[in-house]
């Protein structure tokens, strides 16, 4: 037994568990409890951290309560739950595509809920807090199912998966485009915001589906870890190892689409957060196992958008900028730096 | 033939049009070193992926222990059969310790992920591949020769009776070639695991088989100790080289010497 881990043991149940795994995830059990406190402080009016602290613990005065618990906590929480599927489903796409640059962004499943998202804006009288989400999942999981089906030939192969991926990215662009051209201004507007992401103004209505659903999908997908961490030794290992390899590429292939489907309709297309978070999270764990690999995705993902979200309200305050302006900008330079390195590694190979 | 581990019967497989491996019998002698030897596209490689099920033939059939190998599960054939493929690619940052780890698969369960068993079998695997030291090294950050052995490594962790590798030599330097062929050899010898490689060198084949298969056009050429089978007549059937074939010094092996360019000589 190396040093660097340790073992937890309950009857027939055990777990290896490394060392620097287990800080990781203590100083993320910290941390984000600590950024949901600020999120809930920071606004236009602000509320003293201690104050904030309380009043969501329920001892807060009755003012405070409802600002923090009717207007701010929902939305904090919709950038932590946000935040957390797309960590987990960018982990997941990585992979099984075993291409460190492949999001969800990337092979078209946010850019069919962008289009999906703006046809309701711009060309539909629907109105109300579901519409836009729910135009936003249909076209989310339209083009997840474009995307399996088009490229399904004896099974899915990561690489086809990308391919098919950056055509139908194209195309959604391309809707998205047209149907903007044909909007009133105001709708536009409305639509553009929506397009770069942003938590402002979710309530209860849209953290509960959110939360719900990720009860189910986020069990689901770490159950898969252990399929995840054979196949990404490649197909033949992976059979050789005995693992259904067609069957569980699928499975989590499905279950990411619908992380980032679920995110999306609440969030809109919070930029990069689902490529960045993966890399970050191996950065911190220095390992490769799924199962620590996805939880702390998750938990790097719910950082980054509420601490973006934070920021996205005091940069210009009183002026909001949408919450995914800050993650692309915080994240589109290590885009180029990896972009760069996969290009020399490319001279050199 | 029958109570041999692994067998081939009347075995079929090809690629579209392409017939790689036509109407072949063969039986995999348990507790030896088998080699598979032939010229490239000869069907070796083909060969050797149907035995490890990872082809689907078109007919015939592989029988592991007498059953059928696509119809046993494949929890309980990657107990049995372990394979490393030709120069198999770890992904960036994971460690020699995670990959050996990863050989478990077959053996655990959804909550049973790591028992003193794996334990044991990774310690075990590490230390007989001489890859102890590096446990906690990435692979990426390894040589070549160090990088195969924490692959055989994690073959050995899923700690098979049966261990068949594709080209487990190719890229490698001659003293990382002997070390890994070395390696293979006291897994038969001290370990009684039965290792079926395919191979470049026929000269190291000729060393290190106790038997050895040779493949002509997706068929059985000859199959047989190599003393017995490897002759010039045979290398020219083989590999269509003009040889003279004398005996290794060192262990008294066949020992393959391509007649010389007529301009060198």
């Amino acid at each position: 037994m190396s040093a660097s881990a340790f073992v937890v043991r309950r009857g027939r149940a055990s777990l290896r568990v490394q060392r620097r795994t287990a800080s990781v995830f203590a100083l993320c059990l910290v941390a984000i409890p600590l950024a949901l406190v600020v999120s809930v402080a920071v606004g236009e009016f602000p509320v003293p951290l201690s104050e904030a602290f309380s009043a969501l613990v329920g001892r807060g005065d009755p003012g405070t309560s409802f600002v923090i618990h009717d207007l701010r906590l929902p939305r904090a929480l919709a950038a932590l739950l946000a935040g957390a599927a797309l960590g987990i489903s960018g982990a997941i796409f990585q992979e099984v595509t075993r291409n460190a640059l492949v999001s969800p962004d990337i092979v078209g499943v946010s850019g069919g809920a962008s289009a999906a998202a703006c046809a309701v804006i711009v060309l539909t009288p629907w109105d109300g807090p579901w519409a836009v989400p729910l135009g936003a999942l249909a076209g989310a999981l339209v083009s997840g199912a474009l995307l399996f089906g088009l490229s399904w030939r004896d099974g899915l192969t990561g690489y086809r998966v990308v391919l098919v991926g950056i055509g139908l990215s194209s195309l959604a662009l391309a809707l998205t485009s047209y149907v903007l051209t044909r909007g009133r201004v105001f709708e536009v507007g409305e639509a553009y915001v929506w397009l770069v992401g942003t938590v402002n103004g979710r309530g209860w209505d849209q953290v509960t589906p959110l939360a719900m659903s990720m009860v189910l999908l986020v069990p689901a997908s770490l159950l898969a870890g252990r399929q995840l961490d054979a196949l990404v030794l490649g197909d033949d290992i992976a059979r050789g190892l005995g693992a259904p390899v067609g069957r569980s590429r699928a499975g989590l292939l499905v279950l990411a689409t619908l992380l980032t489907a679920v995110a999306v309709a609440t969030a809109g297309p919070i930029g990069f957060v689902a490529f960045i978070a993966p890399h970050l999270a191996r950065r911190a764990l220095d390992s490769r196992s799924a199962t620590a690999l996805m939880p702390a995705s998750a938990a790097c993902g719910a950082l980054l958008v509420l601490v973006a979200d934070v920021v996205s309200r005091l940069i210009f305050a009183p002026t909001e900028m949408p919450v995914g302006l800050i993650t692309s900008i915080l994240a589109a330079p290590y885009f180029l730096v990896m972009l760069r390195r996969a290009a020399n590694l490319g001279a050199a190979g | 033939m029958t109570g041999a581990p692994l067998e081939a019967r009347e075995l079929r497989v090809g690629y579209g049009d392409v017939r790689a491996v036509d109407g072949l019998d063969l039986a995999i002698p348990g507790q030896q070193f088998t080699m598979i030897v032939g010229a490239n596209g000869c069907g070796k490689s083909t060969l050797l992926r149907s035995l490890a099920r990872l082809l689907k033939p078109e007919a015939g059939s592989v029988l592991l222990d007498g059953r059928d190998i696509l119809r046993t599960p494949s929890r309980e054939v990657a107990r049995r059969l372990g394979l490393l493929p030709q120069s198999p690619v770890a992904p960036e940052g994971l460690t020699v310790h995670d990959l050996v780890a990863r050989g478990r698969y077959p053996h655990q369960g959804l909550f049973r992920q790591w028992s003193p068993e794996d334990e044991a079998a990774v310690e075990h695997a590490l230390a007989a591949t001489g890859v102890h030291d590096l446990a906690d090294r990435h692979i990426d950050a390894l040589s070549g020769g160090q990088r195969q052995r924490a692959w055989i490594a994690m073959v050995l962790a899923q700690e098979t009776e049966l261990v068949l590798l594709d080209e487990p030599t190719t890229y490698l330097d001659l003293a990382h070639q002997v070390e890994v062929l070395d390696l293979l050899d006291e897994l038969v010898r001290d370990h009684g695991r039965t290792v079926v490689a395919v191979l470049h060198d026929i000269n190291q084949a000729c060393r290190y088989a106790d038997h050895l298969v040779a493949l002509v056009s997706g068929r059985i050429h000859a199959a047989g100790r190599p003393e017995d089978v490897v002759d010039a007549a045979f290398i020219q059937d083989v590999l269509g080289l003009a040889s003279h074939v004398g005996v290794d010094p060192i262990t008294g092996t066949p020992l393959v010497l391509p007649t010389a360019n007529p301009r060198r000589s």
